[in-house]
């Protein structure tokens, strides 16, 4: 039998060669590994096999297990459990420019998503690539786990990834993160994706130096093939159902690990319910960050004062109960109430004090400008935030006196709620 | 040659023709729909009016939120019993 193609090889799993196989109506019914004329002869009922040979040879690794060719030789023989449409390009049409033609990326250049990646995607769940992880809107059409491995190789991602951006696919599509909503807004929001739990480290995901910049694979690849899904899979696209007024460099991709080893508190996905200890995604539906610079508070009273006095003028310093917010705390603004013995539930508390904005500055013309809050929500003082309103996460990197704030979107059942979901493997 | 797989939901959008526009208002069933954007209400207030003058029958409707597509359900129930809809959607 000729089996350079490796066909044979692979169907039967064979991982050393020599390998002697017995064959009944198609099924194997027994093998030897290797060479030993001793089980030669007894598997074939042949004697005398191989006369100059030593009895024993252990043999050698089957070229069909050779690293370099074990993806492509798993793609070209299991192809079948992948659904998806094949396209083929033309041998003079560049790769990279098809995917831009065919209106499959966010602007920048993606990973063509060929059999071989993404059958090595699909290796990264043991999830089976027919499982429909979500109704991805606005079209709600369904997503399975193999649309989201396409999609996922295109944005870079490597497999040990698949199961984060599955977790971030299924919250994204939940009534309560309300997608769509995020999508059509005119306001400059996207998904952004907070991890937790061990696979941050085990896949390489930043919490530290430039958190929420460039750099790191992980944290930008997942985001990213977030938003892809949306795009190809829901159809979303900038200037059709979504409608941005300005957008945000967070929609290309907005992706982080929270600092859970130098954090004073609890993690995220802790104080939202989920075990200690187990992954999971959190979705907000947020715009850009923005800098708070305080570098003279030692003491947490005041620097809770200097987080009320810039979270109070988020989207509109007239504005209140509409929006949520996150606040990502960096190291050396967490140190003061760390050292002050400032429990999350204890800041959020003190927070939510300051918050309490008078009517006088919220009525709408007071100050002399028109936006406010309507008079039929008259009341002596109205809170910046509805209750839960604000997240804490810690991260950042190790030297600076700085937090983050990542403004929200309409807030509560009407509009986008935080919405954290455990990875699965 | 490179075979790559399609990322997208393949889908094929069936076409649907509009429903042709009635020569008329008078005697139609008109359905306005809010979605609850603020004073949207104040506009379909004034449609309501000038549509009672034409002689059209007004039937009003609300989505809960603004930032959700309609229910099934209000579709549907407006799919059977109105001729007309007219949907105010801004500020």
């Amino acid at each position: 039998m000729d089996d350079r193609a490796l066909e044979m090889s692979w169907h039967y799993a064979i991982e050393t060669v020599p390998t002697l196989l017995r064959i009944e109506r198609g099924t194997e019914v027994e093998r030897t590994v290797g060479w030993n004329r001793k089980d030669w002869e007894a598997l074939s009922g042949v004697s005398g096999l191989g006369p100059s040979l030593p009895a024993h040879r252990p043999g050698c690794g089957s070229l069909s297990v050779d690293p370099d060719k074990a993806d492509a030789l798993a793609a070209r023989f299991s192809g079948g459990k992948m659904r998806s449409r094949r396209i083929e390009l033309a041998s003079l049409e560049d790769e990279m420019e098809s995917l831009f033609d065919r209106g499959w990326t966010d602007g920048l250049p993606v990973v063509p998503p060929t059999e071989v990646r993404v059958h090595r995607m699909l290796e990264g769940t043991r999830r089976a690539p027919d499982e429909i992880v979500a109704a991805v809107p606005p079209d709600l059409a369904p997503a399975s786990v193999e649309k989201v491995a396409i999609n996922a190789v295109m944005a870079g991602c490597k497999p040990e990834y698949l199961p984060v951006v599955l977790a971030a696919v299924e919250a994204a599509c939940t009534d309560q993160f309300n997608m769509h909503g995020v999508l059509a807004t005119t306001m400059p929001v996207g998904p952004v994706i907070v991890v937790n739990g061990p696979i941050r480290r085990a896949i390489g995901m930043n919490s530290g130096v430039n958190v929420l910049g460039q750099g790191n694979r992980a944290n930008l690849t997942i985001g990213r093939a977030l938003q892809l899904v949306i795009r190809n899979v829901g159809g979303g696209r900038p200037g059709e159902v979504d409608r941005a007024a300005h957008g945000s460099p967070g929609k290309l991709s907005f992706c982080f690990a929270e600092d859970e080893e130098g954090s004073p508190w609890e993690p995220l996905s802790v104080e939202r319910g989920v075990a200690a200890g187990a992954n999971a995604v959190t979705l907000f539906s947020g715009e850009g960050a923005r800098c708070i610079v305080d570098q003279k508070s030692r003491t947490p009273d005041s620097l809770a004062s200097s987080f009320a006095a810039n979270l109070r003028s988020l989207h509109h310093p007239k504005l209140v109960l509409v929006f949520d917010a996150m606040l990502v705390i960096g190291p050396e603004h967490a140190r003061v109430f760390r050292d002050a013995g400032w429990t999350k539930a204890r800041l959020r508390a003190e927070l939510d004090a300051r918050l309490q904005i008078p009517w006088a500055d919220l009525a709408r013309g007071a100050h002399g400008i028109a936006e406010g809050m309507p008079e039929q929500l008259r009341s002596e003082t109205l809170p910046k935030f509805r209750p839960g309103g604000l997240l804490l996460v810690h991260a950042g990197g190790n030297a600076g006196m700085f937090s983050e704030i990542i403004g929200g979107w309409q807030s509560g059942p009407g509009g986008s709620q935080p919405t954290t979901k455990e990875v699965r493997s | 040659m490179t075979i790559l797989l399609d990322p997208t939901n393949e889908r094929t959008i069936a076409g649907r023709t509009l429903t042709a526009r009635p020569p008329s208002l008078q005697g139609k069933v008109v359905g306005l729909l809010d979605i609850s954007k603020p004073r949207g209400d104040v506009f379909l207030d004034r449609i309501a009016e000038r549509l009672g003058r034409m002689g059209a029958k007004v039937m009003r409707y609300t989505k809960a939120t603004y930032t959700k597509p309609a229910p099934v359900d209000l579709r549907h129930e407006i799919a059977v019993k109105c001729d007309v809809l007219i949907e105010a959607l801004a500020d």
